[in-house]
């Protein structure tokens, strides 16, 4: 079967998410889209998948012009996808969720679960899947969902298989597995098409990979043949800095001291269990760990947007366990949160509203009830230059900002004041290569100024360039400190998974 | 999302109030037995079957409750009941229950097995409403316009019912069900408006049409408000057995059809591949919506046969019970309805013992009424209400509401 995308073209108000892309596939071969958040990616994903339906330009197979009005006309047409978010119902069995739109039925439509769980344990011993019909989705880590997934897709007998950015959940060591698996969809005689922002990845399995930029394909690339910063520049359009410039840290005295930190939610889970650590004046600490292990609640529990159920959080020594999140702040806390459209902005207030959003209540900014706009435009335009936030004006609304300078917003705001310590979850999650330059180079300016920071983050190449320490999190707790300069990625992978390197068989 | 086991029994703060304020409800009950519940001497009888009645003796009765209450508090306090707090709660309201009736009582008599009749009679159209909220929310749907479908139902049927007879006005019924789940279906599917404020919108509407014309049309001709309602029908062989022969098997259409209601809806929500279609869509349309289920559709479906169900539930007023319509006759039904979903855990056969539980309320509040306790009816009529509020409020802490319910599907996300 070949597959080609002809002169694809796809509106949305104000933009051209996708300008006359052209692009071509056989089976038996992968083919790697790569290019930034926003280039354009995901839309012509949704184009193929009959999610989106393009204003111009065709889908062709096999020499035929196809007209794809819902995703079950691409399935029919033998078109798979695996999302970057999984489409599956937790808390539905693995059987239930492959069956999903195909099910075996009986009489009145009677399900018959028996042949959806041979059905699935066909294909998963067919593909060396290891799969279990009746485990339930929730209670999987996501390197098994994956799987799933892709036994959804194959059910289907799809003959092209698109992963939208299908490692970003990945452990080091699942990410070796998932390429095996690719390597036998593609001996099958299927397609894949693998969409990524990770350069590596990209030379290791691709074919041939084909970049995107502002919705339009700017070049086909040999991965036999180009270079990581070939690409990188093809993505951004000018030349890129990949590696984090630093120097090595000048540590002070103890800033954040956190003693037996445990965290549960309303239902009772333990999300982070025992957890204690510090983090020093001048050092950056960075947490690895797989999403979903307790990195989110530990980082809720040190700003204080969430209760600690047990343990001490000290900051230059005083406790601030049953401190709310301004006075935290005010003690010299900054936070960069990980969603910053939930936590870190207020979308429909203007650039410069979010910018005093942690000081309007100062005597600088507030007389009475007053608050002295005055003043505070002052100081955004004074952020916004420094920071290098583009923005038409002060006055524009932040979500209507790419997400680079939406975060720019967040670091000027949180990093602009004396601070004793700075937490940083996902800094540069869904920025543009640019702005993730210029974010790291902020956190390690920062750092040199003597403040303490912490760095969460599940990109671990981020999270190991940036750290002078590396702890890793796995199911609440904190099961290694490292060395971020004496350990491989794949180690630290390794412990990611819950494993210790020296009793673990090599992935 | 990845969690541990927890192997010492600690608990989150919210999971420690909820474990205290248990506690302190049970010694609440204990001391009402103590100081209230006690105070009336005299035996209490229930009369179960023509020739026998149970005999309670309210004041010793309601001194043991205290004690046992109060020591079921004080454990509950000191290390709690774990995984057996709600089945110790319940037993110990139903306990406290029979004592407030004892207590009522005392000194006469009544007839128990009437009263549990009246439970189920009155349950029904809480059952039918929470089986239209359950098809709705299981598919992604709020609905809160459940007490206007049954507010229309219940006018539908008493005016097709005196033209063309009962049977008639029950399908009238549910054709009116189902009109107004297509405004609630068109305004949250297609249009996609919050659907709790539509939902709103419904219920007024409902309620603002149904006593206009009840108030033009039905009071100046009353042959358009003239039911003949059903008979109870009983049920050959079952209706003899004593007590329950009379509470189950002595009852209108109604109460059967209710029942075969709940158990087709679980069987079809769980062995079928509508069910199955029906769940995913209600949890994570998306992924429904990628495989090739047409999301939209299914949920127009469901919002119909609810609504058609709901309908019916309506059409127990005129048609079940009185035989006519009167303004605002269902009174918040829909909205207990509503609450049984939530207590019944989105489940029909958790809805139905929740409507039963509701029922009850209803039944003892009539009772009382009617026994002289010194307690203001007024107050007795809050007693549903009041009801729903502690059981909602006490016991729904942990249950999990389908999590697409309420958001407009959007197939790009």
């Amino acid at each position: 079967m070949k597959l080609e995308l002809r002169g694809i073209t796809k509106r949305f108000p104000g933009v051209v998410a996708n300008d006359n892309v052209n692009l071509a596939l056989n089976t038996g071969e992968v083919l790697s889209l790569i290019g930034e958040n926003g280039a354009g990616k995901s839309t012509l994903m949704s184009v193929l998948y009959g999610m989106y339906k393009p204003d111009e330009g065709q889908i062709v197979i096999d020499g035929t012009d196809l007209v794809f009005a819902s995703p079950a006309d691409a399935i029919g047409a033998g078109i798979g996808m695996v999302h970057q978010h999984f489409m599956l119902v937790p808390v539905f069995t693995v059987a239930e969720n492959v069956v999903l739109g195909v099910e075996p039925t009986g009489a009145l439509g009677k399900l018959n679960i028996d042949e959806a769980r041979r059905m699935v344990r066909e294909i998963s011993d067919k593909y060396n899947l290891d799969l279990d019909p009746d485990a339930v989705i929730e209670d999987l880590p996501v390197g098994v969902q994956q799987r799933v997934e892709i036994v959804k897709v194959l059910l289907r007998d799809a003959k092209v298989v698109v992963f939208d950015e299908p490692t970003a959940v990945l452990t080091p060591s699942e990410i070796i597995e998932f390429f095996e698996i690719v390597k036998t969809l593609v001996s099958a005689g299927r397609g894949v098409v693998f969409i990524t922002h990770k350069l590596k990845e990209a030379l290791n399995i691709a074919d041939r990979i084909a970049v995107l930029r502002r919705g339009k394909v700017v070049g086909e690339v040999d991965p036999k043949t180009a270079t990581e910063s070939q690409i990188a520049e093809m993505m951004v359009g000018r030349p890129v800095q990949l590696t984090v410039d630093k120097n090595s840290a000048k540590t002070g005295d103890v800033v954040l001291k956190v003693t037996d930190l445990t965290v549960l939610d309303a239902d009772g889970r333990t999300h982070v269990e025992n957890v204690s650590f510090e983090v020093c004046a001048g050092e950056i600490v960075g947490i690895a760990g797989v999403q979903g292990n307790g990195q989110t609640e530990l980082v809720e529990a040190l700003t204080g947007l969430r209760k600690a159920t047990r343990g001490v959080i000290d900051l230059d020594g005083k406790d601030l366990t049953h401190s709310n999140p301004r006075e935290r702040h005010q003690m010299g806390m900054a936070h960069i949160p990980e969603d910053r459209q939930r936590q870190g902005l207020v979308g429909g207030l203007s650039v410069a509203e979010n910018l005093v959003l942690t000081r309007y209540h100062d005597d600088q900014f507030s007389h009475g009830v007053y608050v002295d706009w005055e003043a505070a435009n002052a100081v955004a335009e004074t952020l916004i230059t420094e920071y290098d936030i583009r923005t038409p004006n002060k006055e524009t609304g932040v979500g209507t900002l790419s997400g680079g300078n939406q975060q720019k917003v967040i670091v000027a705001r949180e990093l602009s004041r004396d601070l004793r310590l700075t937490i940083a979850a996902q800094p540069t999650r869904g920025v543009d290569v640019g702005s993730i330059e210029y974010i790291h180079s902020r956190i390690v300016k920062e750092r040199d100024a003597g403040t303490a920071v912490l760095i969460v983050s599940t990109e671990l190449e981020e999270v190991m360039a940036l750290s002078d320490r590396l702890l890793v999190m796995y199911r609440g707790k904190v099961v290694a400190e490292l060395d971020p300069k004496k350990v491989t990625p794949m180690e630290v992978g390794l412990y990611m998974a819950g494993s210790r390197p020296d009793s673990a068989v090599s992935a | 999302m990845s969690t541990t086991e927890v192997v010492a029994p600690l608990l989150s703060l919210e999971q420690k109030r909820r474990s205290r304020n248990v506690g302190l409800s049970l010694i609440f009950l204990a001391l009402v037995s103590a100081f209230f519940l006690s105070a009336r001497p005299g035996d209490a009888g229930f009369k179960l079957v023509e020739s026998f009645t149970l005999v309670l003796p309210a004041q010793p009765f309601a001194q043991a409750l205290a004690v046992v209450l109060g020591a079921l508090g004080a454990v509950q306090l000191y290390r709690g009941f774990g995984k057996w707090t709600n089945v110790v709660l319940a037993f110990a309201t139903a306990m406290f229950v029979v004592g407030f009736l004892a207590w009522a009582t005392s000194g006469g008599s009544f007839n128990l097995t009437g009263m549990l009749q009246d439970t189920v009679t009155r349950s029904v159209p809480i059952t039918l409403g929470a089986i239209a909220g359950i098809l709705c929310e299981r598919s992604g749907i709020i609905n809160i316009a459940i007490e206007g479908q049954l507010l229309g139902g219940a006018f539908a049927g008493a005016v097709l019912g005196s033209l063309y007879g009962p049977w008639v006005g029950v399908l009238g019924a549910m054709a009116i069900g189902v009109g107004l789940s297509a405004l609630l279906a068109v305004f949250s599917i297609r249009f996609k408006v919050d659907q709790v404020i539509v939902g709103f919108a419904i219920n007024f509407f409902s309620l603002g049409l149904t006593s206009f014309l009840s108030q033009r049309v039905l009071t100046p001709y009353p042959e358009y408000n003239i039911v003949k309602p059903f008979t109870p029908y009983a049920v050959p062989l079952l209706s003899d057995i004593p007590v329950i022969g009379v509470a189950l098997f002595t009852q209108t259409y109604f109460v059967y059809i209710s029942v075969i209601a709940v158990v087709l809806t679980t069987w079809f929500m769980y062995r079928t591949r509508w069910g199955l279609r029906t769940r995913a869509i209600g949890e994570y349309p998306q992924a429904a919506g990628t495989l090739g289920v047409d999301v939209l559709k299914l949920r127009y479906r469901n919002v119909w046969i609810a609504g058609a169900i709901a309908g019916l539930g309506g059409a127990w007023w005129p048609i079940g019970t009185v035989g006519r319509f009167d303004q605002n006759i269902t009174n918040g039904r829909g909205f207990i309805a509503l609450a049984a979903v939530i207590f019944g855990r989105w489940h029909p056969v958790g809805a139905l013992t929740a409507a039963l539980v509701f029922g009850l309320a209803e039944a003892i509040q009539l009772k009382m009424s009617n026994l002289d306790t010194g307690i203001p009816s007024e107050f007795l009529l809050m007693a549903p209400y009041i009801v729903t509020l502690v059981v909602v409020a006490g016991f729904v802490g942990r249950s999990r509401a389908p999590k697409a319910a309420g958001q407009a599907y959007d197939a790009s996300k």
